[in-house]
């Protein structure tokens, strides 16, 4: 079911979300301290390329890790095989991503 | 000992609805599960199909499940098992059964196979023969998993097994990691090959159910993790 590819791709984006996860709770709790309001947020994202990075590189690896791991899921629990599980697979990592990154560009560009 | 009885619920297969069959079995000291169903087979039904050797832990063809667990039934005390005085056998789960409680074990001797569960020798007679290091981290890891006697109780164990059809199982990939560790065998390629394929090491999920029930407590599970990074060391060197 799971390719060799597939599995490395899902652990190489579990690698780079490490530090992303960590990064985003501690400038989350760090950010919050003073009463942050979220005019003052919006202000200190929008434009900026290194939020646009550093959540864009987010979204991207966090669909595709999620993609992989309910792919996998629906195979061994619903039996889902060949094209189908593949179609399942992309749809998921599509959508996963089109909805991460509607966000992202909300909060710096748009 | 005052005359007691063991109720031992038999499920004979391949039919599984209505192939619950109760037997009264004398109990007796220093039983085994294996005991109870030859005492049904010998003294009830001889016409109740199962399979056994050696009977002490060696030859691995006695293996069952016993109250849903996968376990050799030749070195499992029946006092051990009992709930009340009552105990269900069944057919070993994963494989396809062929008679009562004979199951169908080519699956999993293809599979050994499929992993590059065979020797691959480079020398010929005329060479000197390999020295092996007992003590280097290869050997070490080689060992560790040698033992391994095919009972299939890992495979039954294995939820991964049973959800996905391909996945070579933990018996087989262990083999292959003993033979990658082997200074003796000259198959690294067509082992990291075999074990990355479709039913390869990485669908493990590493929840250890293997090594949890492997009665000769052996760790497919740890043997798996090896293969997961050799290949992954592979994976880098070659973009494979
Ligand atoms: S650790 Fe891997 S091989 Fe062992 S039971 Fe779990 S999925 Fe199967
Ligand atoms: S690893 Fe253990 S449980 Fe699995 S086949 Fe070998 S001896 Fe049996
Ligand atoms: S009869 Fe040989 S292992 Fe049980």
């Amino acid at each position: 079911m799971l390719s060799m590819r597939l599995y490395m791709l899902q652990r190489i984006t579990a690698v780079a979300m490490a530090p992303l996860v960590l990064g985003h709770l501690l400038v989350m709790i760090y950010a919050v301290q003073g009463g942050l309001s979220t005019a003052e947020i919006l202000g200190r994202t929008k434009g900026s390329f290194f939020w646009f990075l550093f959540y864009g590189t987010f979204v991207l690896a966090a669909s595709i890790h999620g993609a992989i791991g309910l792919r996998t899921i629906v195979s061994e629990w619903a039996g889902l095989k060949g094209v189908a599980l593949n179609c399942f697979g992309w749809l998921t990592y599509v959508g996963l991503f089109v909805l991460g990154a509607r966000a992202v560009w909300a909060v710096t560009f748009a | 000992m005052t005359e007691q009885t063991i109720k031992a619920i038999i499920e004979r297969g391949p039919n599984p609805m209505g192939a619950r069959t109760q037997f009264d079995v004398p109990a007796y000291d220093n039983q085994t599960v294996l005991d109870v169903v030859s005492w049904v087979q010998q003294n009830v039904d001889p016409t109740l199909s199962y399979r056994f050797a050696c009977r002490v832990g060696m030859c691995g063809s006695c293996a069952m499940m016993v109250n849903g667990v996968p376990r050799w039934t030749c070195r499992t005390h029946i006092s051990k098992v009992l709930v009340g005085n009552e105990v269900t056998i069944a057919p070993l789960r994963n494989l396809p059964v062929v008679k009562d409680l004979v199951v169908d074990m080519d699956a999993f001797f293809d599979k050994w196979i499929a992993a590059e569960g065979l020797h691959h020798g480079a020398l010929t007679r005329e060479d000197p023969i390999a020295k092996v290091d007992p003590t280097s981290s290869a050997r070490v890891a080689s060992d560790a998993g040698v033992e391994c006697i095919n009972c299939a109780v890992c495979y039954a164990a294995c939820d991964t097994v049973s959800t996905n059809q391909e996945y070579l199982g933990p018996a087989a990939l262990q083999r292959a990691w003993t033979l990658l560790n082997d200074t003796k065998d000259n198959g690294r390629e067509k082992i990291l090959d075999a074990v990355t394929g479709a039913g390869g090491c990485q669908n493990c999920h590493s929840m250890g159910s293997c090594t949890a029930y492997c009665p000769n407590e052996l760790d497919p599970m740890s043997a798996i993790a090896g293969l997961k990074r050799e290949s992954a060391k592979s994976f880098f060197r070659k973009g494979r």
